[in-house]
């Protein structure tokens, strides 16, 4: 087991918190580097999907795991922020501008659904969002002069003045470098003053605000901050598949981003991560595993959504933390060894919650 | 010591048809201990919801140091010095017992979203500030074994500390305390009374507490207002209170009750 010895304040708020943490995420990051050399460029691929989904994963992760606000629209920030990014890279705009401008244009979008969540609550709010899902996706179909409609939109590669980020590799790294930023930018707001306002919401509204916190103006901002990150996942989206349609930014796909950030493991930013692996790797699994089950299984239409469906269930009868939560009991049981017992991280029923204050 | 820091005047508040307070008046000075006590549903709760904004009151006024309370917005009655805890401890259960004292300090906060974004220098600087504060709120209420422990494992009358912690750790000048000593045992609760008096001491921090544990409110109390279907019966020291035929009435039920269940028994 690790004792750590605190001497210094400064020690709570480092982002290593100790040598393993230097070592483990240093090793990580050599991984990341080196992955497109190690590679086959199939799964290169695919582990720029990983990226693209976690920046998308850590806005949600904002919303619905820090600031308890559940959105079943996400897929339309995305959304926006691929269909500006693929007009204006059309029009030849250079990819650091064209980034900024989707992820601002999302946040834009994000304040104007937050402002309807200042007066609903839980499912309401879900409706609400789920609404504006729809609103999105139609203008994106009816929109013809902007979006191309439903014929779809190509997306031509980033480009930065004479330089053109047309590889593979090349591309790989500028998914990186935009997950780096997102995470750390996430990473500082939860040690300071914002962060823990918008767990402050999460947790007890009426609280939070004799705190002083202003209930609007932090469930907005939490709005804006996923729909940013949203979008510029959505603008990296575009560049990747390269071709758009709004039947991509569908119901379908905002359920697969919440459905992510639930296994993944709400409240955490390791989640967000895990999610996307899972929301990535899963299809493959699937695949492989076909073959080898009777045809009339194997063939069947929908075996993947059942599949998902079966899974998200799983994860929220029996790990409600999700990976994330399923990872640190693993990590207790090996360093607590042979001491672990089943009830560790069994939380107490508590009913002390007032009712009056709603 | 004797000038007015919080002035209730003639507050009513209704709930449909029920008049839960009813042309409520009291005023709490500078620097002392005022307890409202009462059977439960007198309203003391209610009046409490109304000075932090919580509800609005159907008439009457409020004026806190000057100034007309009600025209604040409910997240703006923090930063003008009123920190409060619950009677039902409404902490954010699923932080850590430092975090939930740090929020409690956002009164204070000095840093801006692009501070905070990138962890800048004076973020920095401004959480270790942060940071040093609460540890002096932690090493008085004694928390220090708590500290990263998550609320949702802590026992009831740690809670408890830690909701009064996190108000002190906002610095207000005047502290609502809805039932302090409830739910706590023997021992915790003469520590309460040590803190209440220390925090009026010390800090100089007003207090504003309910209380329906007699000997808390007769030990640390300057005045006690005693209330009743939300009307006020008595004020006075914690002795006149008591001593009031219409505080015992309140609780205990007249004499008339008395002798005419007698007569029934019989």
């Amino acid at each position: 087991m690790r004792f750590i010895f605190k001497t210094d304040y400064e020690q709570d708020i480092r982002l290593a918190k100790h040598a393993g943490h230097v070592f483990w995420y240093g090793a990580l990051g050599v991984l990341l580097l080196l992955s497109p050399w190690l590679l086959p460029e199939y799964w290169l691929a695919q582990l720029t999907f990983v990226l693209i989904y976690s920046v998308v994963g850590l806005g949600l992760m904002l919303l619905a795991g820090f600031t308890g606000l559940f959105s079943i629209g996400h897929a339309a920030f995305l959304g926006v922020g691929a269909y500006t990014q693929a007009v204006l890279s059309n029009a030849g705009w250079p990819f650091p501008l064209s980034l900024a401008a989707a992820g601002a244009l999302s946040a834009a979008v994000g304040v104007v659904v937050g402002l309807p969540a200042l007066r609903v609550k839980g499912i309401y709010l879900g409706i609400a969002t789920l609404s504006f899902g729809f609103i999105v996706e139609e203008v994106l179909a009816r929109w013809e002069s902007v979006t191309g409609g439903n014929a779809g939109l190509h997306v031509k590669a980033p480009s930065f003045v004479s330089w053109k980020l047309d590889s593979g590799i090349e591309f790989y790294f500028l998914c990186l470098a935009v997950v780096v930023l997102a995470t750390l930018a996430i990473v500082n707001l939860l040690r300071s003053p914002t962060g823990r306002a918008f767990v402050a919401i999460r947790d007890s509204e009426v609280s939070a605000q004799s705190m002083g916190i202003h209930l609007a103006r932090y469930k907005t901002l939490s709005f804006a901050l996923s729909a940013a990150l949203a979008g510029l996942g959505g603008a990296l989206y575009a560049h990747k598949i390269q071709f758009l349609s709004p039947d991509q930014f569908s119901i379908l796909q905002s359920i697969d981003l919440l459905l992510m950030v639930v296994i993944g493991g709400l409240g955490s930013v390791h989640g967000a991560f895990l999610g996307a692996i899972f929301l990535i790797t899963m299809p493959q699994l699937i695949a492989l595993g076909k073959d080898a089950l009777p045809a009339a299984i194997g063939q069947a239409p929908g075996l993947q959504s059942a599949i998902y469906g079966a899974v998200l269930i799983g994860f929220v009868m029996f790990e409600p933390m999700g990976l994330y939560g399923r990872w640190l009991k693993l990590r207790t049981f090996f360093t607590m060894f042979p001491f672990y017992r089943r009830g560790l991280f069994k939380r107490q029923k508590s009913f002390q919650k007032s009712e009056r204050l709603r | 010591m004797n000038e007015v820091l919080l002035s209730v005047q003639q507050i009513s508040v209704r709930f449909g048809g029920v008049l839960a307070v009813n042309k409520v008046s009291f005023d709490v000075r500078r620097g002392e201990v005022f307890t409202l006590i009462g059977p439960n549903g007198a309203g003391k709760t209610t009046v409490f919801n109304l000075i932090s904004r919580i509800y609005t009151p159907s008439a009457g006024g409020i004026e806190y140091d000057g100034r007309d309370l009600l025209a604040q917005a409910p997240h703006a009655v923090a930063a003008l010095g009123i920190a409060r805890t619950f009677q039902n401890i409404e902490l954010f259960e699923h932080a850590s017992v430092l975090q939930n004292l740090l929020i409690g300090r956002h009164t204070q906060r000095s840093t801006t979203l692009i501070d905070d974004l990138f962890f800048t220098a004076k973020a920095r600087r401004a959480a270790v500030a942060a940071r040093e504060k609460v540890e002096r709120v932690i090493d008085f209420l004694d928390l220090q074994h708590h500290r990263d422990a998550l609320i949702a494992g802590l026992p009831y009358g740690v809670r408890k500390v830690v909701e009064l912690a996190r108000a002190l750790c906002a610095e207000p000048r005047l502290l609502l305390l809805d039932e302090p000593s409830s739910g706590l045992n023997v021992e915790e609760t003469e520590d309460m009374v040590f803190w209440i008096d220390d925090i009026r001491r010390e800090f100089g921090i007003t207090v504003l507490m309910v209380e329906h544990d007699m000997s808390l409110v007769s030990k640390v109390s300057d005045r006690v207002l005693a209330m009743n279907q939300g009307e006020v019966l008595a004020l006075g020291t914690p002795a006149q209170v008591q001593a009031h035929p219409g505080v015992i009435e309140a609780y205990l039920g007249s004499a008339g009750d008395l002798s005419s269940l007698r007569r029934e028994a019989a």
